[in-house]
């Protein structure tokens, strides 16, 4: 338990620098923050309209102590300035989606990398190994979105299996139409763990104590729960690295595949310059990756006691 | 068995002249050759650079070149992957996008290798608080999801080539600066490191002259993998119309105009995707090779 | 326990027709020196050579099972898994029983070995242990499989020496008490001089000499062998053979 203390203390600073780096976003930018959101056609009393209702012209400390003081006593992260919606309520209804993208991406990506590195590390130096490890450098090299355009025109216009934009009300709904856009972001999300997986594993095989469990004539399948176990931490953390990038990352895949969750949401106060709800997206996002962050490294150390005790 | 005893060098001159091994030879090139991912990477990164550098040379048709009655042909002798919708030859497109993307993606690249590379030198042989503070500053910026910041970049500071070096330096170094750091202090716990400063060099010396050229090699082949991510998201932005405006050619607008004909004339938006590959299976491939002559896999 | 002729290649050939054998109830030492080949000759009989290595002749004769204990516990555990655990995992396939069997068997066993607190110990993890327990949690492990023969392979070289002692002591006492057979490895000629009746002396992958361990250390007949024995510091008093 006093690792958890020792984890925690170190989130806070990250958490803090994350908040503060948010707040500055915008105020960093050479230029007048209100003219900037509306335009080179705006007139001057708009823009001094803009900036009263956004509180610029108030001293930066007084900004930032309103802000803070607002996020964190009523879970205020601003007002959208086109739809007057708080952005608090905007980002909780595209949330759901977006999440359940992402849990179901890790789902496929672990389904996906696991059996590979176990086949690869199995059968070391040999053909199979080979094409396991040549895989994903090709599919490092493809952009997400082409394989997204690619699925939908494998599955979904010459299969018919799968829905291939949108998100419909149907049976199954809305796991369905989240399956295509899930699969392509684990086929971008597997290849760096295939590949760490694979080297972990390869690594534990040669280990020690593999020898004693086999001395001991232990079952295959017992032996290979031990391997895994052993060569999961850094291939967990990675792949918490991954998600973490991920949960910004959704924004590419929700447009091609037409999905309204916050990624679409972002992307479209960007057009509209919705800077309050950009910057609550930002915040929201940012802390969601602090949190998954600390739960990675909390199953890590779930994993390995040594971690624990260091 | 009677000699002169003979003279202990000071310790840090001894060790210094046989420091970890770093320096290309005539058997580096030997070897090199002999490694199929590195001919086959330099191999294909090679042509799609010659294709990019020469692109108003070999293109048989202006890129821009419109032909309203030719439109979206299909790959054919005339046209080798083509036509869009405006009768414009894809190839052509293709290779001058290449131009466009690779140098893009080059020079993005370069200022956070070099800040990256830094950062990790000192982060790892400092140690200490300043190793602290540097970790925390990593993780702050970690947390903040890359295409979140490209966009807020962009957002303030324009669409365009622009967004993208600037949101790169911004982030891109952070890559070089962990696992730079990692290998530094597994250097530094050699022995060798200190005894070159114990023989009397100084700390930026010893940084400079020992510990870079041995983590060199690693940033290299690290660069290889941030090169290609930065052309991917060069691409991903232009699809998003958030990066290469118009009508620069690039990879990315070049998909989602022709996003329309996915289903009816493939080949408009697949093909230019099949560049990108392309060119990023090679600087994987490259990487990879780097790694295995360089033995740091 | 019954060797003859064995031979074991990867590219080269490493044992080059190896035979000798052990008795019931017999210790046997196998000495030579770092690359003699006498932990490749253990892993042959286990058949646990390692990766791009073949018995290319010979034959092993086992009548019971045999079992190993190895060099250095801590790599040789799991990290991630309770001590005990690992023990009552063994305990359950060996001997076909349900946990709970298992766990009293564990217990047992962790007796034998004179692991003191047995149901503290075995819920920690292999890095929380002193060298000493590790060794025997180990030993536990290979008693586990009711064993008639019990390989080891340099068990002590990593421990301080008076742990070795108790160790080597601890071999001694099981051996009695369960009728086991040793077949006991290690560069150390005085540490197998205390154990064991018979040595088996082996070099560059053959068998230079066999015989009693008190005539072949006061009277080496082998060149090789004579050079061991002159390489070991005083020689402690040899306890092999009194009962």
């Amino acid at each position: 338990m006093r690792w958890v203390g020792r984890s925690l203390l170190a989130v806070v600073p990250v958490t803090i620098g994350v908040v503060l780096a948010v707040f500055f976003l915008l105020r960093i930018v050479p230029g007048d923050p209100a003219a900037m959101i509306l335009g080179e056609r705006a007139t001057t009393a708009s823009i001094e309209a803009l900036r009263q209702q956004l509180g610029l012209d108030l001293p930066l400390g007084r900004q930032l102590g309103d802000w803070l003081v607002g996020v964190f006593t009523r879970g205020d992260i601003g007002t959208s300035l086109v739809t007057s919606q708080p952005v608090a309520s905007l980002v909780a209804s595209r949330a759901g989606l977006t999440a359940l993208l992402v849990l179901l991406s890790v789902v496929f990506t672990v389904l996906i990398a696991v059996p590979l590195a176990m086949l690869a590390a199995s059968h070391k130096d040999g053909p199979l190994d080979h094409l396991v490890r040549v895989v994903p450098t090709i599919g490092m090299a493809m952009p997400t979105f082409w394989v997204g355009l690619l699925l939908i025109l494998v599955f979904g216009v010459n299969l018919h299996w799968l829905p291939v934009g949108g998100v419909g009300t149907g049976p199954g709904e809305p796991l369905r139409s989240l399956v295509l856009p899930a699969l392509t972001v684990a086929l971008g999300m597997s290849p760096p763990l295939v590949r760490a997986l694979r080297e972990q594993l390869v690594e534990v095989l040669d280990a020690d104590f593999v020898v004693t469990l086999r001395a001991a004539r232990l079952p295959s399948w017992r032996i290979q729960a031990h391997v895994l176990r052993n060569a999961a931490g850094p291939t967990v953390s990675l792949l918490g690295l991954n998600v973490a990038y991920l949960i910004g990352g959704t924004l590419v895949i929700e447009k091609v595949f037409a999905i309204n969750g916050l990624g679409a949401l972002l992307f479209s106060s960007i057009s509209t310059r919705d800077f309050p709800v950009v910057q609550g997206i930002a915040l929201v996002l940012a802390l969601t990756v602090v949190l998954v962050s600390f739960l990675t490294d909390a199953v890590v150390a779930l994993l390995d006691p040594r971690v624990r005790a260091a | 068995m009677s000699t002169a005893p003979a003279r202990e060098p000071s310790p840090g001159t001894e060790l210094i002249a046989t420091r970890a091994p770093g320096r290309p030879s005539v058997r580096w090139w030997r070897r090199a050759r002999r490694t199929p991912a590195l001919v086959a990477g330099a191999v294909i990164l090679g042509v799609m650079v010659v294709l990019a550098v020469f692109a108003p040379v070999l293109a048989p048709y202006d890129p821009s070149a419109q032909d309203l009655g030719n439109g979206l042909r299909p790959p054919s002798a005339a046209h080798w992957f083509g036509t869009d919708q405006l009768g414009r030859d894809i190839w052509s497109r293709v290779i001058a996008a290449a131009s466009t993307d690779l140098r893009i993606a080059v020079l993005a690249a370069i200022t956070p290798f070099v800040v990256g590379v830094a950062v990790g030198l000192v982060s790892g042989y400092a140690g200490g608080w300043l190793d602290w503070v540097i970790g925390r500053v990593v993780d702050t910026f970690v947390a903040f999801p890359f295409y979140v910041l490209v966009i807020a970049v962009v957002f303030a500071a324009g669409t365009g080539e622009r967004g993208i070096y600037v949101a790169y330096a911004l982030v891109g170094w952070i890559s070089y600066a962990r696992v730079i750091r990692a290998r530094t202090r597994t250097l530094c716990r050699e022995g060798w490191v200190q005894a070159a400063y114990g023989g009397g060099l100084s700390h930026p010396r010893v940084v400079a002259r020992h510990l870079l050229p041995n983590v060199l090699p690693l940033a290299v082949v690290l660069l290889m993998t941030e090169i290609l991510l930065i052309m991917v998201a060069v691409v991903t932005l232009g699809y998003l119309g958030l990066g290469v405006q118009p009508p620069t050619p690039d990879w990315g607008t070049m998909i989602s105009d022709g996003q329309l004909f996915l289903t009816t004339r493939w080949w408009v938006p697949t093909l230019p995707g099949l560049a990108v590959v392309t060119t990023g299976v090679g600087l994987s491939l490259l990487g990879d090779g780097l790694a295995d002559v360089w033995r740091l896999r | 326990m019954r060797v003859v002729d064995l031979r074991v290649a990867g590219e080269t050939e490493l044992l080059h027709g190896m035979s000798f054998e052990v008795g019931p109830g017999e210790a046997v030492g196998l000495v030579g020196e770092s690359g003699s080949g006498k932990s490749l000759t253990l892993r042959a009989i286990m058949g646990l050579l390692p990766r791009g290595l073949t018995r290319t002749g010979g034959q092993i004769e086992l009548d019971r099972t045999a079992s190993m204990i190895f060099q250095d516990p801590l790599t040789f555990l799991d990290p991630l898994t309770r001590v005990g655990d690992q023990v009552r995992e063994v305990c359950e396939v060996a001997g076909r029983l349900d946990r709970r069997a298992a766990g009293a068997r564990v217990r047992e066993l962790f007796a034998d070995v004179r692991l003191p607190e047995p149901e503290v110990l075995a819920r920690r993890y292999p890095h929380q242990l002193s060298g000493g327990q590790r060794q025997r949690v180990l030993l536990a492990l290979a008693l586990a499989q009711n064993p008639g023969l019990l390989l080891c392979d340099e068990p002590t070289t990593a421990l301080d020496v008076t742990v070795q002692r108790e160790i080597l002591d601890l071999l001694d006492t099981l051996r009695r008490e369960h009728g086991l057979s040793l077949l006991f490895v290690s560069h150390d000629l005085a540490v197998v001089a205390q154990l064991c009746e018979r040595v088996v002396v082996l070099h560059e992958g053959r068998v230079v000499e066999t015989g009693p361990t008190l005539r072949v250390v006061t009277a080496p007949q082998d060149a090789y062998s004579r050079r061991l024995v002159d390489a070991v510091l005083p020689l402690p008093p040899l306890g092999a053979g009194d009962d």
